[in-house]
């Protein structure tokens, strides 16, 4: 889709980071947070997706179609677990005694 | 390409919805069963598909600038990795079946409310099962690649297909980049963090 040639530089740069957040978010889990292990956890996943699709899948350099079809591809799965979590949550199921 | 992966992205979706539901309506049942997952393993087949994902960033370079030796051993390593990815899940596959945390008439959980513990290894193996039959999948398609990559029939004009199948093979990452927090690292700190 893009020809541009990204350089090799970048994709090792990029490697070298997404193996420190691997070891980052693993050293973490093991420290109980409570609720902040989810969050950390979580953001460092993202940071992680966000890094493969900017450089790995080289949406940095495509056009702004793919950009928008990106973005909205995100969107949807956010309406689908939002919308799903809205409904759940407001169910009163969550008090049912384990 | 990318309408393909946003559908893809709905599918594997479907299935991270169902683990938000029900890990929020069964919190200590999902940590006590995400408890007994390898957190070793499952970072090192991470580390694993993050290198793959190197390698095929690799290849798609090769491809772009024309050479052809390094784009099939590129694509060669990038088959290797995928397979050592599905040789660990395998161990980790039969640990379970060893350990009867398979769901069915043979599940057995020894820590606490057993039903919902199942309902975990359902989403896990639902989850991780999808995840293997992509990678499975991919591994297929770089495979054609590479013979046809060693015919010669890819240049720096006409790569078309090494670039989709290194989406393909990219968004396959993210998606156990997503999943390996979310099922093995949830019970990590059970594992005595601060003891």
């Amino acid at each position: 889709m893009s020809g541009h040639a990204e350089s090799r530089k970048v994709y090792y740069a990029i490697f070298g980071a997404l193996l420190a957040l691997t070891y980052l978010t693993v050293a973490v889990a093991r420290i109980d947070l409570g609720r902040l292990n989810t969050i950390v956890a979580l953001t460092i996943a993202v940071t992680k997706a966000v890094l493969v699709v900017l450089f790995f899948m080289h949406v940095r350099h495509s056009n702004r179609l793919t950009k928008l079809v990106v973005v909205g591809g995100f969107v949807w799965l956010a309406l689908l677990i939002g919308l799903t979590m809205l409904d759940v949550t407001s169910r009163n199921w969550l008090t049912i005694p384990g | 390409m990318w309408l393909f992966l946003v559908t893809e992205i709905m599918f594997f979706g479907g299935m991270f919805t169902a683990y938000i539901v029900y890990r929020s309506l069964y919190p200590n049942a999902f940590v006590a069963a995400s408890h007994t997952l390898d957190i070793t393993m499952g970072a090192i087949n991470t580390a694993v598909l993050i290198c793959s994902s190197l390698s095929m960033a690799l290849a798609v370079n090769a491809a772009q600038l024309g050479r052809r030796k390094s784009l099939v051993w590129f694509l060669i390593l990038t088959i290797l990795l995928g397979s050592v990815f599905l040789g660990i899940k395998a161990v980790e596959y039969h640990d379970k079946f060893v350990h009867h945390h398979v769901p069915g008439a043979s599940f057995h959980f020894e820590g606490p409310e057993p039903q919902n513990a199942q309902l975990f290894f359902s989403i896990y193996f639902g989850a991780t099962g999808l995840h293997a039959l992509h990678m499975i999948i991919g591994i297929v398609l770089l495979a054609i690649l590479a013979i046809r990559a060693q015919r010669g029939r890819f240049s720096s004009e006409y790569y078309t297909p090494i670039d989709m199948t290194g989406l393909y093979w990219h968004f396959v990452d993210i998606v156990w980049i997503f999943l390996f927090p979310l099922l093995y690292l949830l019970g990590g700190h059970l594992q005595g963090g601060g003891h």
